[in-house]
């Protein structure tokens, strides 16, 4: 099988504590893919080292095999929505264009194909009617679609969200999902930060479980056991099992505040 | 050429220019970054003088455009590499150059004329007697070639980089993974925030330049909300500011660059009423309806 993300051996440290620690896996192709952990189990550091925003200590991260200097223009980011200014003097249309932009196009304008695939893009998630829209007048779960809207008009082959489904209303979360879904049916590869353990059973096909070190990667019904959970989640997965069985029943909803506000490896 | 008219070409040109780049750094939230630089170009512009012996030339500008620069990099090594704090690493870095450059203007007092009075308040009502004089013939005020200059060159500039500093400015680490470098944009724009201040420097002071750079822009701000329509504002109110408080100066004989900041005072404050009376406007209106 063909890897779409591999990690070697990473150690991330954040102010000389180490985030990540001696983390090793492989992703595969075309698939869902989920890194799931507690809070502060450096999560967006691992997404940040793979899109080289972050330099690690040791190890090497590759995408298709490659070094992501080679492959930048087939991998897509989506960072987390807080880490904007969302006041930006710009309309919807603005920013989903930015998804054109290149290092080698930053001197020309913007030509009519750019405008045409983010027109597209925004229509894939209903959108375009917000078209020329400010940014600011948009709803959090509005934003989150611009964001995904943008990196969809770079025509990727992966991509890489930090959180795409936080403070997001139901109709989004549904929109993003059926998008999911339409990508990976066109053999994209699509890999997201995700702190819901609820949720993350049902999104995804593939998981990394993370909790500093590494956990468990592999096909969701090998990872998802109590067991491995048990270690990532470690103390706070007991209290919450008191509450109810947490794999067996679905309808717990894991939305502490704190899972929210407190992001130790958020920068 | 007429002296009202040369100080007035000079204040709007100089007025405009910071006004244009201010937009950046107000959206970066960098404005005290041009503080910083304001202050720091001092001990550039005080070696170059006593270098090249004369003000206004070349070097001059090139010597300390590039502390300027220096000032912003020292500002990022403290905070990324030693965690300084970045208020802090701010605060320090500009006023020990600032310090260096008053020590040495001071020290140099014989061969440097250059005062501090000048350096702080800057004096544009000179500008009509410093002329550019190549063997015997007159070229006009050095400022107004400078500032003149410093307007095409940031025109310019902004043309070329709209895009990727509209990028960079909205969304730095989205920029770098497409392979933009984030830190040579940065870079730029610092150096011309540099450029500008040093030129206008003579003319309106190391403080007062500051107001050139954020007012405009911040005023601009609360009006607008497109990027294009927020750089016309806020050179408009630049040009406004440069020639309203000239002919306030005039009117009620004073400063000219304290003048010229006061009106950029009353523009903001004209912006925020605006903004307000838009503001209840939009909820009576919701409200009725």
């Amino acid at each position: 099988m063909e890897k779409s993300i591999e990690v070697h051996n990473l150690t991330v440290s954040y102010h000389s504590k180490p985030v990540l620690w001696d983390v090793d896996f492989s992703l595969p192709m075309g698939k869902i893919i989920g890194i799931v952990g507690p809070n502060g189990s450096g999560k967006t550091t691992m997404l940040k080292t793979i899109m080289g925003l972050m330099k690690p200590d040791s190890g090497y991260t590759e995408i298709f095999g490659q070094p992501l200097d080679k492959v930048r223009s087939r991998v897509s980011y989506v960072p987390q929505r807080e880490s904007v200014d969302w006041d930006f003097p710009a309309d919807v249309m603005d920013v989903v264009l930015m998804g054109r932009y290149r290092k080698n196009n930053l001197f020309r304008r913007i030509s009519k194909d750019d405008k045409r695939i983010a027109t597209e893009a925004l229509e894939k998630v209903n959108l375009l009617e917000f078209a020329h829209r400010q940014i600011s007048q948009l709803s959090g779960g509005q934003q989150q679609r611009v964001f995904i809207a943008r990196s969809l008009a770079q025509q990727a082959d992966i991509y890489l969200m930090d959180e795409p489904f936080v403070g997001v209303d139901a109709a989004t979360e549904d929109a993003i999902l059926q998008l999911l879904q339409e990508m990976k049916n066109q053999g994209k590869t699509v890999v997201i930060v995700h702190h819901d353990l609820q949720t993350a059973n049902e999104y995804f096909d593939h998981i990394v479980l993370l909790n500093t070190r590494l956990v468990a990667a592999g096909p969701k019904n090998e990872v998802f056991t109590k067991d491995l959970l048990q270690e990532a989640y470690g103390g706070r997965l007991t209290v919450l099992s008191k509450l109810g069985d947490l794999i067996s029943t679905e309808e717990f909803p894991l939305r502490e505040p704190e899972f929210k506000e407190n992001k130790p490896d958020k920068e | 050429m007429n002296p009202t008219l040369s100080i007035a070409l000079v204040a709007s040109f100089i007025g405009v220019s910071c006004a244009l780049l201010g937009v950046f750094l107000v959206l970066r939230k960098m404005t005290m970054v041009g503080d910083a630089i304001s202050h720091a170009v001092l001990p550039g512009i005080a070696i170059a003088y006593w270098l090249s012996q004369s003000r206004a030339s070349l070097v001059m500008f090139v010597g300390a455009a590039i502390v300027g620069v220096g000032a912003t990099v020292i500002i990022e090594l403290l905070r990324k590499k030693l965690r300084v704090q970045s208020d802090a690493s701010i605060g320090m870095t500009f006023t020990s150059l600032f310090a260096l450059g008053v020590v040495l203007i001071t020290f140099w007092s014989d061969s440097v004329d250059l005062d501090q009075e000048c350096v702080l308040y800057g004096e544009i009502a000179y500008v009509p007697f410093n002329l550019w004089i190549i063997n015997g013939t007159s070229y006009g005020p050095i400022a107004l070639w400078s500032s003149s200059v410093l307007f095409l060159v940031v025109l310019v500039y902004l043309i070329i980089g709209y895009k990727g500093l509209k990028m960079t400015s909205f969304n730095e680490d989205y920029a770098m993974v497409l392979g933009i470098s984030a830190g040579l944009w940065n870079l730029s724009l610092m150096s011309m925030v540099s450029l500008a201040t040093v030129v206008s420097f003579e003319s309106v002071g190391a403080i007062l330049v500051v107001a050139l750079l954020v007012a405009p822009a911040a005023s601009a701000y609360l009006l607008v909300q497109k990027l294009k329509p927020l750089l016309i504002l806020s050179a408009v109110y630049g040009l406004l500011g440069a020639l309203g408080g000239y002919g306030l100066s005039k009117l009620i004989e004073t400063s000219i660059a304290g003048s010229i900041t006061t009106v950029l005072g009353i523009l903001f404050l004209f912006s925020l009423v605006i903004q307000i009376t838009i503001k209840t406007k939009k909820t009576v209106h919701a409200l009725e309806s």
